[in-house]
C-alpha cells in the first residue's frame, strides 16, 4: 500500500494492568479525510495520542511513510509533520494570536531578541491562506470558540504539516461555525494534507470524510469507505454488543411519582427540561458528552442557578440554593468526575463515606464527631460493597479507581436519598465493579429509593433503566420506553439524525 | 544475666524508636534536639528563667499562628495579623485611657480593653473573610490589602508614635505569671488544647480539612465553603486582637510603627515549620506549637552564643526553607 502515509501494526496500550488498545493495525492513506468514530472510551484519543508523542506505546509498530519510526514526544511527531488540534484548545488566553502560533518555535533574530515582525508576517499569511480574518494582534481570550480553533489549525499548519488530527474539532462549534470549518479541510485537503477526524456526531463524519473506521473497546471493528455505509450502520457499530448477563432483572417501578422537574432552564446550559421520576424507577439520562446532563444534575443539586422552572419532590415544590438544601430536601447526587468532585483523595475511607452525611455523626451542640459511630458506618458499606482496602483508615489515594467509586458511592446514600442521581457512576472501573454497583443501585431502588441515571454506554442504559430520556445540545430530544429503549434509537436522538435524514 | 539484660533494654530502646511516628512528629523532634544543642551550647540555657522567657517571647505570635493553622489548613493566608496586632493594640489602650478617664475603675477598664480588642480583631479578620469569601479575591492579595490599610490606620490614630496607657493595673496583667507561667502562655496553650480539638474532633475541624483539600469536592459534598472560611479567618481575627491586648500589656503602651512588625512572617514560619502543608488540607496545632517554640530557641541559642542579632533572620529564613524542602520530600 503505497499511497498510506502512516501505518500502525498491532498497537498495544496498557495503563497501569488495564489494556484499553488491543493490537490495532490500520494505515491512513495520503490526502484523505479518515474519520475514525467510537463511543467514549472505545480508546480514540488514547490512539491519537500514541500517535502524536503524548503516550508511549506498549507494543507495536508505527511506519511513517512506509519507515518504521519512534514517536517519543511531540516534538519527534511536530517534526514528522503530525500535528494534534486537541479537544481542549492549548492556547494561552494572555497572549496575541501570533505568540499562540509559534508558542514554542519562535522565531529569532540574530541578536537573540523574538522577531515580532517576521512572526506576525507569517501569521497573517497563514490566516490569509484559511482566509479567515483574524489579526494576528488579536488576543485569544477575545476570540469566539470558532477563532480559537482557527488558530489553532494555523499552529498545526505552521510547521510543515503533513497529518492533521482532529479530536472532536466541532463539539464547541455552532453549525454555521462547522460548515466553514468543513470548508476549511476541504482546501486542506486540496493542498495535499491529510486529515484524520475524530467524532461520534455520526452526521458530520458522513458529510466530511472520505472513510470511516469504528473503534470499539480497544478494537477496530468496521472499516468502510464513507459513501458505502449510512450513520444508522455507523451507529450499530460503534454500539452493537450483545448485553451481557451482568444486569439484574428490572422490576417495575411504582405509579406514585416522587420526583419531577419542570421547565428549568440554566441560560446558555440547559433549556427547557422536563422530565419525572416514579417511585422505585431507574430512570436514564443518556446523550453525548456535552449533551448537558451533568448540567441537569447541578442544576437540581443547586450547584447552578436556575433561571426558570421549578423542582418538585414528592409533589411540593422545592426552593434549592445550595447542594446543602437538595441534600436536606432528599436529594444525593454521585458526581461524573470522581477526584475532581466526588471524593478527597487524601481522605481516609471512613472519612470520606461520612463527607456528606457528618452532620448526623456531630449532632450535639459541640459538633463533636461520634468517631466510633463514622467507623461502624464505613465498616458497614465496606461489607455492602465488598471493598478492598487494607484498613478504613487508609486514605482513598491507595485504592483502585473501582473501589474510590464504591467510597464515592457509599458516601452519596449514607444520606439516606429519597433521590440518587448517578452521572456515570460505572466511569473507569472494571467490569466486576460495574456489576456490583449495577446491582446495587438495583437492590436501592427497592428501598424507597428512585434513581436518576446518567451514563454515556448504551449498554448500562438499556441494561438499567426503566425509560430514558435522551438529550441533544441542552435540550430534551426524546424519551424512550421498555422495548423502545435501543442503541438505535438512543444514537439517532442523542445525535439528532432523524428516520429522514438516514 | 547483665547481656541479657542490656539486650532487653536495647530492644525495648529500639522498639520504642520503631514506634515513633518520625514523621509526624518531626517537629517535635526537632525541637527536642535543639534543646539538647543549645543546652550543649550555652550553661544558661536550661536556667527556668530563660525557658520561660522564650515561651513568653514566642507566645504572642504563637497565639496568631494558631488561627494562621486554620486559615492555613482552608489552602488560604492572611498576611494582616501583624497590622491588625498594631491597629487592635492601639483602639484597646486608647478605650482604656477614654473609660478611665469618665470612671477611676481599672478593673472594668482591663474587662472593656478585653472586649473591645476580641471585637476589633474579629472585625478585621471579618474583613478579610468578606474580601475572601464574598468578593472572591484570592488571600494572598485580599490580606496583602488589609496588611496596608490597618497599618495606616494604627499609625493614624497614634500620630506614628506611642500610645501609652494610664492603666497600670493593665501592664501588671501582662507581664503576671501563674504558678510561674507567663499570662501569655497559659493562653497559649490553653487556646492550643481547645483548638486542638476542634481540628481533630469537631464537625467544623474535618469540614476545614477538606475545604482545604480539595474546594470543588466540599462543595459537591454539601459543606458551606464559604462559611467554613468565614469562620477560619475572623477566628483568627480574634486570636491576633487577643495577641494584641497580651503584647500591649506587656509594655502598658502600643508603637503604632513597630508592634506586631513581620508577625505575619513570624506565625506562617511556625505553621510551616510545625508540619502543616502549605497547600492546605492538612494541619497539626500541637506542630504549630513547636513551631514557635523552635523559633524563639534559635533566636535564643543564637543570642546567648553572640551571634549578631542581624543575623538572625539569616537563620530563620534557612529553617523556613529547609522546612519546606523537608516537607516536599515526603510528598
Amino acid at each position: 500500500m503505497n499511497d498510506e502515509i502512516l501505518n500502525v501494526e498491532n498497537i498495544c496500550k496498557s495503563f497501569s494492568t488495564v489494556e484499553v488498545l488491543h493490537s490495532i493495525s490500520f494505515g491512513i492513506r495520503r490526502g484523505e479525510i479518515l474519520g475514525i468514530i467510537g463511543e467514549n472510551g472505545a480508546g480514540k484519543s488514547t490512539m491519537m495520542k500514541i500517535l502524536s508523542g503524548v503516550y508511549e506505546l506498549s507494543s507495536g509498530q508505527i511506519f511513517f511513510e512506509g519507515k518504521p519510526v519512534q514517536i517519543d514526544s511531540p516534538q519527534d511527531a511536530k517534526s514528522m509533520g503530525i500535528s494534534i488540534i486537541p479537544q481542549e484548545f492549548n492556547l494561552i488566553n494572555d497572549l496575541s494570536v501570533y505568540n499562540n502560533v509559534f508558542l514554542g518555535s519562535e522565531l529569532l533574530k540574530k541578536n537573540g531578541f523574538l522577531d515580532k515582525t517576521a512572526m506576525k508576517k507569517r501569521t497573517r499569511e497563514l490566516l490569509s491562506s484559511l482566509e479567515v480574518e483574524i489579526s494576528p494582534d488579536a488576543q485569544i481570550g477575545d476570540l469566539s470558540a470558532a477563532e480559537k480553533q482557527m488558530v489553532e489549525i494555523s499552529k498545526a499548519i505552521a510547521f510543515k504539516s503533513r497529518i492533521l488530527i482532529m479530536d472532536e474539532p466541532t463539539s464547541v462549534l455552532t453549525s454555521h461555525e462547522i460548515n466553514i470549518l468543513f470548508n476549511l479541510m476541504r482546501k486542506l485537503k486540496e493542498k495535499g494534507l491529510t486529515i484524520v477526524y475524530i467524532s461520534h456526531k455520526l452526521k458530520e463524519v458522513k458529510e466530511i470524510c472520505d472513510r470511516v473506521m469504528v473503534l470499539r473497546d480497544g478494537n477496530f471493528v468496521l472499516d468502510e469507505e464513507i459513501n458505502k455505509i449510512s450513520p444508522e450502520k455507523m451507529a450499530q457499530s460503534m454500539v452493537g454488543r450483545e448485553l451481557s448477563q451482568i444486569f439484574p432483572e428490572k422490576i417495575k417501578p411504582e405509579e406514585k411519582i416522587v420526583f419531577e422537574v419542570k421547565n428549568i432552564t440554566v441560560p446558555d446550559v440547559i433549556n427547557n427540561i422536563s422530565f419525572n421520576l416514579k417511585k422505585g424507577e431507574i430512570l436514564g439520562l443518556g446523550g453525548l458528552v456535552g449533551a448537558g446532563r451533568t448540567e441537569v444534575s447541578e442544576a437540581i443539586m443547586g450547584i447552578r442557578k436556575i433561571s426558570e422552572g421549578e423542582i418538585y419532590i414528592n409533589g411540593k415544590n422545592l426552593k434549592i440554593k445550595n447542594p446543602e438544601g437538595a441534600v436536606k430536601a432528599g436529594l444525593s447526587y454521585l458526581s461524573e468526575d470522581r477526584q475532581g468532585s466526588g471524593i478527597i483523595t487524601s481522605f481516609s475511607v471512613a472519612h470520606n463515606t461520612t463527607l456528606v452525611s457528618l452532620p448526623a455523626y456531630s449532632d450535639n451542640p459541640a459538633q463533636w464527631i461520634d468517631k466510633p459511630g463514622e467507623l461502624e458506618t464505613a465498616e458497614k458499606y465496606k461489607n455492602l460493597f465488598n471493598l478492598k482496602t487494607a484498613s478504613l483508615q487508609t486514605p482513598l489515594e491507595f485504592l483502585s479507581g473501582g473501589n474510590q467509586q464504591k467510597v464515592s458511592m457509599s458516601k452519596s446514600i449514607d444520606t439516606k436519598p429519597q433521590v440518587l442521581i448517578v452521572d456515570e457512576p460505572t466511569r473507569g472501573i472494571d467490569v466486576s465493579a460495574k456489576q456490583e454497583i449495577y446491582h446495587f443501585i438495583h437492590d436501592l431502588v427497592q428501598n424507597n429509593v428512585s434513581c436518576i441515571f446518567i451514563s454515556s454506554e448504551m449498554e448500562e442504559l438499556i441494561g438499567m433503566c426503566h425509560r430514558v430520556v435522551v438529550m441533544k445540545d441542552g435540550e430534551v430530544t426524546g424519551t424512550l420506553e421498555d422495548t423502545k429503549i435501543t442503541e438505535e434509537e438512543i444514537m439517532l436522538l442523542a445525535t439528532g439524525i432523524t428516520e429522514e435524514d438516514a | 544475666m547483665d547481656a541479657a539484660e542490656g539486650e532487653k533494654n536495647t530492644n525495648i530502646f529500639m522498639r520504642i524508636l520503631n514506634a515513633v511516628n518520625w514523621q509526624k512528629n518531626a517537629s517535635f523532634i526537632a525541637l527536642v534536639f535543639l534543646v539538647i544543642l543549645s543546652s550543649f551550647l550555652s550553661p544558661y540555657f536550661l536556667k527556668p528563667q530563660n525557658l520561660i522567657n522564650i515561651m513568653r517571647q514566642v507566645s504572642y505570635t504563637g497565639i496568631i499562628a494558631l488561627g494562621m493553622t486554620f486559615v492555613i489548613v482552608t489552602a488560604g493566608i492572611d498576611l494582616s495579623v501583624g497590622s491588625v496586632v498594631a491597629f487592635t493594640g492601639s483602639v484597646v489602650i486608647l478605650t482604656m485611657n477614654a473609660y478611665l478617664n469618665v470612671y477611676n475603675n481599672e478593673v472594668f477598664a482591663i474587662v472593656i480593653g478585653f472586649l473591645v480588642g476580641l471585637g476589633v480583631g474579629g472585625l478585621a479578620g471579618a474583613f478579610n473573610a468578606v474580601m475572601i469569601t464574598r468578593g472572591k479575591i484570592v488571600p494572598f492579595i485580599a490580606t496583602l490589602g488589609s496588611m496596608a490599610i490597618f497599618r495606616s490606620l494604627s499609625l493614624f490614630i497614634g500620630n506614628a508614635g506611642e500610645i501609652q496607657s494610664h492603666n497600670e493595673l493593665y501592664g501588671s496583667f501582662g507581664m503576671g505569671s501563674f504558678l510561674m507561667i507567663p499570662v501569655p502562655v497559659f493562653f497559649l496553650l490553653g487556646l492550643g488544647f481547645v483548638l486542638n480539638l476542634i481540628l481533630n474532633n469537631t464537625r467544623y475541624g474535618r469540614y476545614l480539612s477538606a475545604v482545604g483539600s480539595n474546594q470543588k469536592v466540599a462543595l459537591f459534598s454539601a459543606i458551606n465553603v464559604n462559611k467554613i472560611k468565614f469562620i477560619a479567618y475572623t477566628l483568627t481575627g480574634v486570636l491576633v486582637g487577643i495577641s494584641a491586648i497580651l503584647l500591649g500589656s506587656r509594655f502598658n503602651a502600643v508603637s503604632t510603627s513597630n508592634m506586631g512588625l513581620a508577625f505575619e512572617l513570624d506565625a506562617i514560619a511556625a505553621v510551616i515549620i510545625g508540619g502543616t502543608v502549605m497547600a492546605g488540607g492538612r494541619g497539626t496545632i500541637w506542630g504549630t506549637i513547636f513551631g514557635a517554640l523552635i523559633l524563639g530557641v534559635i533566636n535564643n541559642m543564637l543570642n546567648m552564643v553572640g551571634v549578631s542579632p542581624y543575623l538572625q533572620g539569616t537563620v530563620k529564613g534557612l529553617v523556613i526553607i529547609a522546612a519546606v524542602y523537608v516537607q516536599k520530600q515526603k510528598q
